[in-house]
């Protein structure tokens, strides 16, 4: 009976990558005890959190039975139903607060732009994967239209921090499977000339009449936002002000778990989703930083490691893209919530609370393991 | 290059290496920018933003200080503070105010006049964090609007101590009465620094003593430290201070005598003012008609505010403070007792009186009051029966700036310094204030005519009420002048510790008591028959020392009569008196007008006698005294 169950254990856990798989769990914790804190008002939302969790838990391991093979094929028809839905969304989507965002299939509401965080860097994968013998510049046009049609539709709705990840994947796969620097290199310096620009010339660039060609008012206000916070405390610059004073608030060590002010009193808005890191470096401060950076590089690290390691080009490229948005995610979020970049509505990986980019996040990890687990295989 | 070259596996794998390492070295360079960005804000910065963050958490909530009371002399209390339920709406919170206040109309009955309340405090408040639409609420009105309370967010039932002022308008100009802090009163305490201290207070004192003694009654404000969220909402108390209530203010005003002086006036306009001579206690404080300072407590609505504004009685002067009526011959016995001073007269020169008083190269004779004269008249004489002629010819003799010079040690032409703010001068003419006062040159010259006006109280002689009492309590007190105050006593309201206001002497007038007394002796006579006021003394208990009054209010033409029966009442004379009793032994003297009350014999002096016989032998009046406006002597 022992012996069955141990069986049954090993058939469960032999896709399962072990590194992985607790780096993911010191982080859900770390989250689960975050999120404890942050919805204190609403510990419904605790068993809510769980039940994601393990809904996560069960796409990533079928995720990781599924053999890249197996994904290679599937990545052309997700990309289309992807795309089609996109097109459907602009056709007969729902508004929501201004925005073309959701489709209604029955009883469910779903955003289609969350299909293509996953979608994209398949297809390039695949499409790189079948070029791979034969890549020639021609092949970086393509890929640049596959990655273009469809963030230009999740741009349109508008959505831009969405487009923005989508475009991030989608460029992983184009640099990894080896575009040419000199096409890297200007376009990295323009945008960082840019960006020099709009910091330098912040009250001309905000000054509220001025007018920015092809994007709206709301996705100006929270880049000014961004750049001076000051000049709306009590509007759009309050997210980013009170979630920067509770991360600078906490200081070395924190106000302790479950003492932060600036959380227990209300003052960080969306605390338990896309403001959570603020609620978790207020109250573990600068220690519980630095230990939460130090596992997600583990992390990446881990994911860097199997794609490096990985068979085919194909698992390569997805594997280095999914390492790499996880990485994004985590970046954008921090770097929101301490103030360096715009509010963009991105969450902490494995620790905001939410169903969606959690299996989102986890079938990423999923397809990790199944190529790590696949990676021998192959060879033979 | 339209053949594909052969490509080597493994430089295929190690170039995806070599581009996974940049990729992993601007994750690492990424998240070292993460951890700078932290330590920037949690190490360098920590201070600043655990600052703020207190800054946010923290909130110091004021608490009012309860306002002190005002009791009388003797402990009867004249000003208190009682809990009231209020409706209050907090016009940050209400986008809609009309709408509001028309769906509240619903639940409770809201007056024309709480509206019209509500939107003048609105203007005159423009920050306010809370406006009372209804005050006063029942319980059951309480009730009421708490069932319907989700329905109005912003709109409170707030319990709240109103100022209340038990007597009315007894006493009304002395006591004053507070309001609500307008927008003029914040820029005067930013001025003084004062601000914080009223943090949390909705009132002030905007008059009498309410406003005078505003910063005894109020007390220190006390401060809570008050945890709060983001939304403002209080949480929990993590210090506080308490605030020390005002101070109680004993006043030297007796209810009771005050009370049977308003009545005496009847319906008579005017003022009086009791002072006891040897301490300058105010011991009665009249203007009439007065108003109930009630109706000021919780924002006077506007049609009450412009009823007392347009109401021609003028309820809202204080003529015992700043109404300047001409002293008329009230002025008499001082001008006498200046003359004796001055060696002027002696008590034993006599004129002959023919009813009026020629000037060399002044073609109008001064008439004297009665047609005919008052025969031989000497310095007693004069005060007795009012003897104009006696006194143009005395005013002739005497240079108006020796006049000025000993008038206004008496107090004339000056603030006597009560201790109620809004004083008036009054006017007592000399030649440097003629010489300011008109422009042409010939105007500017002082002639021996404008003195002979002047020594019977008129022309540009002007006197407060307050002015005539303290000149006869200063008389009545051989010349020791103490300052007029209404406040006796500052008493700690916790400790009960008091805090005497001593009776601080002026000024001692150097007065010969031989004639000091000649004077008295002379105002003695007033009341007793033969004198203009023997009425008004007939069968006083005490020596009832007195000097009757006339103002004219419109100038007679040359050779016109003056006929009261056919003057217009508001055109009639108003009536003057100034008396101290017991003669021997001052314990209370008076200052009082009635406003076209006709002569000082008729109405004023027995408004005196009631006020006397009540202070001195405690008689209450049977039934209100006859007051006789068609009386025919000065």
């Amino acid at each position: 009976m022992l012996q069955l169950a141990a069986r049954a254990w090993d058939r469960l856990t032999e896709s399962i990558d072990g590194t992985l798989m607790l780096l993911a769990v010191l982080i859900i914790a770390l989250g689960l005890f975050t999120l404890y804190s942050a919805a204190y008002e609403n510990p419904a939302r605790m068993q809510a959190q769980f039940v994601n969790i393990g809904v996560a838990l069960v796409a990533m391991w079928i995720a990781a039975q599924v053999p890249p093979q197996t994904l290679m094929r599937m990545a052309v028809p997700i990309y289309a139903v992807g795309l089609a839905l996109l097109v459907a969304v602009a056709l007969f989507g729902e508004v929501a607060n201004g925005a073309r965002r959701w489709l209604h299939v029955g009883v469910v509401r779903f955003q289609p732009s969350e299909i293509m965080k996953i979608a994209m860097p398949l297809m390039l994968a695949w499409y790189f994967q079948r070029r791979e013998a034969t890549l020639t510049a021609r092949d970086y046009l393509v890929a640049a239209l596959i990655l273009a049609v469809p963030a230009a539709l999740i741009a349109r709705q508008p959505d831009l921090g969405t487009a923005l990840l989508v475009l991030a994947a989608g460029f992983y796969v184009i640099f990894l499977a080896g575009l040419s620097w000199r096409l890297i290199v200007p376009v990295a310096a323009l945008g960082a000339v840019g960006l020099i620009a709009l910091i330098a010339f912040e009250t001309q660039i905000c000054h509220p009449d001025a007018v920015w060609p092809g994007i709206k008012a709301y996705q100006k206000a929270r880049v000014c936002t961004l750049l001076d916070p000051s000049t709306d405390p009590l509007g759009r610059g309050f997210h980013i002000i009170q979630a920067t004073i509770a991360v600078g608030s906490g200081g070395f060590t924190g106000k302790g778990w479950l003492q932060g002010t600036q959380t227990h009193l209300e003052f960080i808005p969306e605390r338990s989703t896309d403001f959570i890191f603020a609620v978790f470096s207020e109250e573990f401060g600068l220690a519980g930083n630095a230990v939460l950076l130090v596992l997600y590089v583990a992390l990446l690290a881990r994911g860097f490691v199997i794609a490096a390691g990985a068979p085919t080009f194909f698992a390569r490229l997805l594997a280095g893209a999914i390492t790499l948005i996880f990485f994004t995610y985590a970046f954008v979020n921090m770097g929101m919530v301490s103030g360096i970049l715009p509010v963009v509505g991105v969450p902490l990986p494995l620790v905001s609370y939410g169903g969606t980019a959690l299996v989102t996040l986890f079938l990423g990890l999923g397809i990790l393991m199944s190529i790590q687990k696949h990676r021998k295989l192959v060879q033979t | 290059m339209r053949y594909a070259e052969f490509r080597d596996p493994d430089s295929d794998l190690r170039r995806f290496q070599a581009r996974l390492g940049v990729a992993g070295a601007f994750v690492l360079a990424a998240f070292a920018l993460l951890l700078g960005r932290f330590a920037y804000l949690q190490l360098w910065q920590h201070d600043y933003y655990r600052t703020k963050a207190e800054d946010n958490r923290i909130s110091i909530v004021p608490i009012a200080p309860n306002r002190g009371l005002i009791l009388d002399r003797n402990g009867v209390v004249l000003a208190r503070n009682e809990s009231q339920y209020t409706l209050e709406i907090n016009p940050r919170q209400v986008t809609d105010l009309e709408d509001t206040i028309a769906e509240l109309g619903k639940v409770l009955e809201i007056l024309p006049r709480d509206r019209n309340r509500f939107r003048k405090l609105r203007q005159e408040i423009k920050g306010a964090e809370s406006l009372p639409i209804k005050t006063r609420l029942s319980d059951a009105e309480v009730a009421r609007f708490a069932a319907h309370a989700y329905r109005f967010p912003g709109v409170e039932i707030k319990a709240r101590l109103f100022r209340s002022y038990p007597y009315g308008a007894t006493a009304s100009h002395a006591l004053g009465y507070i309001g609500r802090i307008s927008d003029r009163d914040l820029e005067r305490l930013e001025g003084e620094g004062l601000t914080a201290n009223y943090k949390g207070s909705d009132f002030i004192g905007k008059n009498g003593v309410e406003a005078s003694y505003e910063r005894e009654l109020h007390g220190t404000t006390g401060t809570a430290q008050v945890e709060i969220d983001a939304g403002g909402r209080g949480i929990r108390t993590l210090a506080s201070t308490a605030p020390v209530a005002g101070n109680n203010l004993v006043l030297t005003l007796d209810i009771r005598l005050q009370e049977i002086a308003e009545q005496a006036f009847g319906g008579f306009r005017g003022a009086l003012v009791a002072i006891e001579p040897a301490t300058g206690d105010v011991l009665a404080f009249v203007s009439r008609p007065g108003f109930d300072p009630n109706l000021f407590v919780d924002g006077i609505d506007p049609q009450s505010w412009q009823a007392l504004n347009e109401d021609p009685d003028k309820p809202l002067t204080n003529r015992a403070l700043s109404g300047a009526y001409p002293p008329g011959s009230t002025v008499k016995p001082f001008m006498a007792l200046m003359a004796l001073q001055l060696g002027k007269r002696t008590p034993e020169q006599s004129i002959s009186d023919p009813g009026y008083f020629t000037l060399p190269g002044v073609a109008r004779p001064f008439r004297d009051w009665k047609a005919g004269g008052h025969g031989a008249v000497n310095l007693h004489r004069s005060i007795v029966v009012s003897c104009d002629t006696y006194y143009y010819g005395l005013a002739a003799d005497t240079d108006i700036d020796q006049q000025h010079a000993f008038l206004s040690q008496l107090g004339f032409g000056s603030p006597s310094g009560i201790d109620i703010d809004g004083e008036k001068s009054g006017l007592l003419p000399s030649r440097e204030w003629k010489r300011k006062r008109f422009k042409r040159p010939d105007e500017q010259k002082w002639y021996v005519g404008d003195s002979v006006s002047v020594g019977i109280g008129q022309g540009y002689f002007l006197a407060t009420p307050l002015q005539l009492a303290y000149a006869a309590a200063i008389l009545a007190n051989n010349g020791v002048a103490y300052r007029p105050h209404v406040v006796s006593r500052v008493v700690d309201a916790r400790t009960g510790a008091a805090r005497q206001i001593e009776p601080q002497p002026a000024r001692t007038v150097p007065l010969n008591p031989k004639w000091v007394n000649i004077v008295k002796a002379a105002m003695v006579d007033v009341t007793r028959p033969g004198g203009t006021a023997a009425r008004a003394g007939a069968g006083a208990l005490y020596t009832f020392a007195g000097k009757t009054g006339t103002a004219q209010v419109v100038a007679m033409k040359q050779g016109e009569k003056y006929d009261e029966k056919k003057v217009d009442e508001r055109h009639r004379d108003h009536a003057l008196f100034v008396a101290f009793a017991p003669a021997e032994n001052p314990k209370i003297a008076l200052g009082i007008l009635v406003e076209n009350g006709g002569h000082g014999s008729g109405t004023a002096a027995p408004i005196a006698r009631t006020v006397l016989d009540y202070y001195l032998l405690g008689k209450v009046p049977e039934r209100k005294p006859e007051l006789d406006a068609d009386a025919q002597d000065d």
